[in-house]
C-alpha cells in the first residue's frame, strides 16, 4: 500500500498515469453530459409547479455539489501535501482551486437565472446561494494567497494551511447561514432542488452529476500534469516525456 | 537545563506586549477610534432618524467591530517579524503556539476589550434600546477574541508578504462570517425581546473552538512565514 | 588548520546529514553534511547568495530542509525542538531587540523564556560585554556595535552551548570585531560550540577551528 502510495507520489509516474487516464474521463464526461442534457431537457417530465423552469437544476445541482466536493478534495490534497510533504499533492490542490471556483460561480449564476422567473429577482439571500457565495470567497482567498507568495514551496504550505482552516469552517459557515436564513425568511419560498423528486427526473440528474464528476477528474488531471511539468521543468524525465510524444 | 513553565512564559509575553503597547498610547486607540468613526458614518450617510438608526444599529455595530478587528490584525505580528524578535520567539524553547496565543490575548486586551467597553456609548448614539446593551456587550466580549484569533492566524500567514495589501481581509472575512451572523443576531434578538441565549451559546462554542485550534494554526503559519 | 583525528574519539554534538534546500526553482545546496564537536568552531564561508544564511537557518530549525536532518546530541532536532532551542542561541542579521525597551528589559524577556535565572545574570552578562551604562536606555539609541554586544550578552546569559552567529562582524569597527573574537574564544574554552558565517576571516586561533567552503 505504501509503496504504491509513494510510487504515485513520484511526478514521472503520476504524469504517465494521468496521461493515460485523462482521455477516458474526458470521453466519459462528454457522453454522460450529452446523455444527461438530452434526458434532462427532453425526456424528464415537466414539473407541475415550476413547469420547464426547473430544468436548470440539471446544471445547477451538479455544479453546486461539485463546488463543495472539490473544496473538500482540495483541502485533503493540501493536508496530505503538508503532512507527508508530497509535492504532487500540493500540485493537485493548486489545480483544484480554479476549477472549484468555476463550478461555484456556475452554481451561483444558474441559481440566479433560476431565481429570476421563480422569485422575480436575480438575487435572493437564500441560504444555499449565500453559502455558495462564501465558498466562492474561500476559493478566491486560496488563489490570492498562492498568487501573493513567490516561493513555490512556501506558497504550497501556506495555502495548504489556509485550505485546512477553510474546510473546518465550511460546516460552521453552512450552519450559521442556514440558521440566519430560517430566522429571516418565511418558509413559503420553495428551495432550489427539492429533495422530493420523481425518479424519472432524478435519474438524469445523477447522470449529469456523474458526467460533471468525470469532467472534473479529466480537467484536474490535465491541470495537475501542467503543474507537475512546470515544477519539474529542468529535470530529465520532463524532456523525455515531452519528446516521446 | 530547567525551562520555565508554560504559565510563566505566557504571562511574560502578555506583560511585555502590554508594556510595549503602553509606550505608544496614541496608537493604542486607533482601532477604537476607527470603530467609533465607522459607526458615525452611518447616520451621516443615511438619515439620523431614530427609527431607522435603531433598525440598523445591530448591523452597523457588528460590521464596525469586525472591520476594526480586521484593521488591527494587520499589525499584530508585523513589528515582531520586522525587528527579528519573532525569530527569537520561534527559537525559544517555549511552544510557539502558546506564545502567539499570549500575543493575541495581549492584542485583545488592547484592541478588543475597548470595543466591548465602548459599545454602550456607540449603541446609545445609534438609538439601540437599552435592553439590548448587556447582551451586545456579552456577545462582543465573546466575539472579539474570535475575531482576533482568526485574524492572528491569517496575519501569521501573510506577515512576510510584500504584496499582502487587501489579501488579509480577503482571507479573514469569509472565515469570520458566522461570528458576525451570531453576534448581530444576538443583539437583534435582545432588541425584539427574544431570549438571545442560543446565539450567545453558539458564540461561546465558536470561541472555545477558536481558542483550541487557532494557536496551532498561528504557530504553523508563522513557521511557514519565517521559513 | 584542520585536525580531526583528535576529535574522532568523541561523538559530535551537532550533526547534519545530507541537507538539501530549494528556493523557488533554484537549488541552494544539496548533500551537505557536517559535524561539530565540543569546543569547536565551524566557519562557513562562500560567495554571496550561495546559501550560507539559509544553511544556518536550517541548522537552527527555522527553515525546513527539502531532505536531510539535523541532529543535536544524537536526537533529531525536528522531534526535540524545545531541548535543542534551550541550548542554542542565534544571532541573526537583525538584532531582535525591541527598540522601545532597554537592553536590560529585552534580555529579561528573552531569558525569562529560556531558563529560571535572576536579574543578576542579565546584569553580569551585560557587564561582561561592556554595557553597564547603556543597559537601561531604550535600545533604539544604541549603536550597531552596542546592539551586537547585547546579542552576545543574550548568548552568554542564556548559557547556550551552541552559538549560531550569522555575520557577527557586519557594521563593527576593529575594537568590536576583536570583542566578538574574544567572546567566541572564551566560549570555546568553556566547551562551547560556535557556528559562524562570515565573509571575513575571524581572529580565533587554535586547532579547534574548521572551515567549510560553500560553492
Amino acid at each position: 500500500m505504501w509503496t504504491w502510495f509513494h510510487k504515485l507520489g513520484s511526478p514521472p509516474h503520476f504524469y504517465r498515469i494521468a496521461t493515460r487516464l485523462t482521455p477516458w474521463f474526458g470521453w466519459a464526461a462528454l457522453l454522460l453530459i450529452v446523455a444527461g442534457v438530452y434526458g434532462g431537457l427532453y425526456v424528464a417530465p415537466t414539473d407541475y409547479q415550476q413547469l420547464d423552469g426547473f430544468r436548470i437544476i440539471y446544471v445547477h445541482v451538479p455544479s453546486a455539489s461539485l463546488s463543495l466536493f472539490i473544496y473538500v478534495n482540495m483541502a485533503l490534497a493540501a493536508a496530505a501535501g503538508l503532512i507527508w510533504r508530497i509535492k504532487l499533492a500540493h500540485a493537485i490542490a493548486a489545480a483544484c482551486a480554479p476549477i472549484g471556483a468555476s463550478f461555484t460561480f456556475l452554481a451561483l449564476a444558474t441559481g440566479s437565472i433560476w431565481a429570476k422567473p421563480m422569485w422575480g429577482t436575480w438575487w435572493v439571500w437564500d441560504a444555499r446561494l449565500t453559502s455558495e457565495l462564501v465558498l466562492l470567497f474561500l476559493y478566491f482567498g486560496f488563489m490570492a494567497l498562492r498568487a501573493a507568495i513567490d516561493d513555490e514551496n512556501r506558497a504550497d504550505r501556506a495555502s495548504a494551511l489556509l485550505a485546512i482552516i477553510g474546510v473546518i469552517n465550511v460546516p460552521i459557515i453552512k450552519y450559521s447561514v442556514d440558521w440566519w436564513n430560517t430566522l429571516h425568511q418565511p418558509a413559503t419560498i420553495s428551495k432550489l432542488g427539492k429533495p422530493s423528486m420523481d425518479s424519472d427526473m432524478l435519474i438524469w440528474l445523477l447522470i449529469m452529476l456523474a458526467g460533471f464528476m468525470c469532467y472534473f477528474v479529466a480537467v484536474v488531471l490535465t491541470r495537475a500534469k501542467a503543474e507537475v511539468l512546470q515544477r519539474a521543468r529542468d529535470q530529465k524525465w520532463v524532456r523525455q516525456a515531452l519528446e516521446g510524444k | 537545563m530547567d525551562i520555565p513553565g508554560l504559565g510563566t512564559a505566557f504571562i511574560l509575553q502578555v506583560r511585555r506586549d502590554l508594556q510595549l503597547a503602553f509606550r505608544h498610547v496614541g496608537q493604542l486607540a486607533n482601532p477604537l477610534m476607527f470603530f467609533i468613526m465607522v459607526t458615525t458614518l452611518f447616520p451621516l450617510a443615511l438619515n439620523p432618524m431614530p427609527r431607522l438608526l435603531e433598525a440598523i444599529a445591530p448591523g452597523v455595530l457588528w460590521v464596525a467591530a469586525l472591520l476594526a478587528s480586521l484593521l488591527a490584525a494587520e499589525g499584530l505580528f508585523r513589528q515582531d517579524v520586522d525587528d527579528g524578535t519573532m525569530e527569537q520567539l520561534a527559537l525559544s524553547p517555549q511552544p510557539l503556539a502558546l506564545m502567539l496565543l499570549a500575543k493575541t490575548v495581549a492584542h485583545w486586551l488592547i484592541t478588543g476589550l475597548p470595543l466591548v467597553i465602548m459599545s454602550p456609548v456607540v449603541g446609545y448614539a445609534l438609538f439601540l434600546p437599552r435592553d439590548a446593551v448587556p447582551t451586545t456587550m456579552i456577545a462582543l466580549a465573546l466575539a472579539t477574541p474570535i475575531l482576533n484569533l482568526v485574524g492572528g492566524s491569517m496575519a501569521a500567514l501573510t506577515v512576510g508578504l510584500r504584496r499582502g495589501g487587501g489579501l488579509l481581509s480577503l482571507l479573514i472575512l469569509p472565515i469570520v462570517m458566522p461570528v458576525l451572523i451570531f453576534g448581530a443576531r444576538a443583539t437583534d434578538m435582545a432588541m425584539t425581546g427574544v431570549d438571545p441565549a442560543g446565539a450567545l451559546y453558539l458564540l461561546a462554542a465558536l470561541l472555545l473552538l477558536a481558542v483550541s485550534l487557532t494557536p496551532f494554526a498561528m504557530a504553523a503559519a508563522m513557521r511557514i512565514s519565517l521559513d | 588548520m584542520e585536525n580531526t583525528s583528535r576529535e574522532d574519539s568523541k561523538a559530535p554534538l551537532l550533526e547534519a546529514h545530507d541537507l538539501e534546500l530549494w528556493r523557488g526553482d533554484r537549488r541552494l545546496f544539496e548533500g551537505i553534511s557536517l559535524a561539530v564537536h565540543e569546543s569547536e568552531l565551524l566557519h562557513i564561508t562562500g560567495p554571496n547568495g550561495c546559501g550560507k544564511t539559509s544553511l544556518l537557518r536550517v541548522l537552527c530549525g527555522l527553515t525546513l530542509p527539502e531532505t536531510g536532518k539535523v541532529i543535536w546530541k544524537g536526537r533529531q532536532v525536528a522531534r526535540s525542538r524545545a531541548d535543542y532551542h534551550s541550548e542554542m542561541c542565534y544571532v541573526g542579521h537583525r538584532e531582535s531587540l525591541k527598540a522601545d525597551l532597554s537592553a536590560y528589559e529585552n534580555l529579561g524577556f528573552d531569558l525569562g523564556l529560556r531558563r529560571d535565572a535572576g536579574t543578576e545574570v542579565i546584569r553580569s552578562a551585560l557587564e561582561e560585554v561592556g554595557l553597564t551604562r547603556a543597559a537601561d536606555v531604550p535600545s533604539r539609541s544604541l549603536s550597531a556595535g552596542q546592539k551586537r554586544r547585547v546579542s552576545i550578552a543574550r548568548c552568554l546569559a542564556s548559557k547556550a552551548r551552541l552559538w549560531v552567529l550569522d555575520e557577527p562582524y557586519t557594521n563593527l569597527d576593529v575594537a568590536g570585531r576583536e570583542f566578538v573574537d574574544e567572546m567566541m574564544t572564551r566560549h570555546l574554552q568553556n566547551d562551547g560550540l560556535v557556528l559562524l558565517v562570515a565573509h571575513q576571516s575571524h581572529g580565533v586561533a587554535g586547532h579547534t577551528v574548521r572551515q567549510m567552503e560553500m560553492a
